[in-house]
């Protein structure tokens, strides 16, 4: 008896849901970063999951290619939130208002 | 069995994800991330996608989350922070998607299986049939992929570079 699809999208829709409301609501930009790895991780389980459905290795493949991106992203994030925090000394979001008007 | 081991993994998911947003201090939110990717890890070998848990693991719970803990030691945060006064927003948002999990989840118990075409991959050694779609189909954008994190490693270094005063010649 296998799992059904279904569950994997469930399961994916209640982490994707997480990571989106995460980001939403907190004001550290750490935490911020987190979620969004949060919803990667999401995405990355449908792929995997319709990669074993279809019996297709594109999705994993594409699993693949969203890690390249999520180490890149995760690099530069890093780096913006080392540079701000040296400018402002905080990195709570609500004190970064430069792009504000 | 199957259900069984799906039912563990996707608790603990389910748990920790909510427990990353929960947790004011960003050094508990990135542990439980941790176990998050350890279980994430588990759901892909059920779904026998053995080379892809051991690059979860080894990407995302080795690299990504180590320099997650790296820099949260390095600003030496206060732990005062609080959640953002972005309610209305996140419901917003987050409603719809809310209302989509519930139609998928009641869709689950009514609707058939649907009946796809199943292309036969080759079974057995997974790594070596990734190796062969990502060395031939996918060859493009595997090398787009190696541009990608050239681009972010210059950008990093260049972002986090402090200003080095001119050291007088001797």
């Amino acid at each position: 008896m296998t799992i059904p699809i279904t569950y994997y999208l469930v399961l994916s829709a209640i982490v994707f849901l997480t990571g989106l409301v995460g980001v939403l609501i907190r004001r550290n930009i750490i935490a911020i970063l987190l979620s969004v790895e949060l919803m990667l991780n999401a995405t990355n389980i449908n792929f995997v999951a319709f990669s074993e459905h279809l019996r297709d290795l594109g999705g994993q493949v594409f699993v693949f290619f969203a890690l390249t991106v999520a180490a890149a992203e995760v690099a530069v994030g890093l780096a913006i939130i080392i540079a701000l925090h040296r400018s402002k000394d905080t990195i709570n979001v609500e004190q970064f208002n430069l792009l504000k008007w | 069995m199957d259900h069984l081991f799906f039912g563990y993994f996707a608790g603990v998911i389910a748990l920790t994800a909510l427990l990353v947003v929960a947790f004011k201090n960003p050094i508990y939110s990135a542990l439980s991330l941790l176990i998050m990717f350890f279980h994430v890890a588990g759901l892909y070998v059920t779904l026998h996608a053995e080379f892809l848990a051991a690059v979860q693991i080894i990407v995302y719970a080795g690299a990504i989350l180590v320099l997650y803990l790296f820099v949260v030691m390095l600003l030496n945060l206060k732990t005062d922070d609080r959640y953002h006064s972005q309610w209305r927003a996140a419901a917003f948002v987050g409603g719809p998607l809310l209302v989509e999990f519930f139609v998928l989840l009641a869709g689950s118990l009514s609707a058939p299986p649907a009946a796809l075409p199943r292309v036969d991959i080759e079974t057995g050694d997974n790594t070596l049939a990734i190796g062969e779609t990502l060395f031939s189909t996918y060859l493009f954008p595997f090398e787009v992929a190696s541009l990608i994190l050239l681009v972010a490693m210059i950008g990093a270094i260049v972002l986090a570079k402090r200003e080095v005063p001119e050291t007088p010649a001797s």
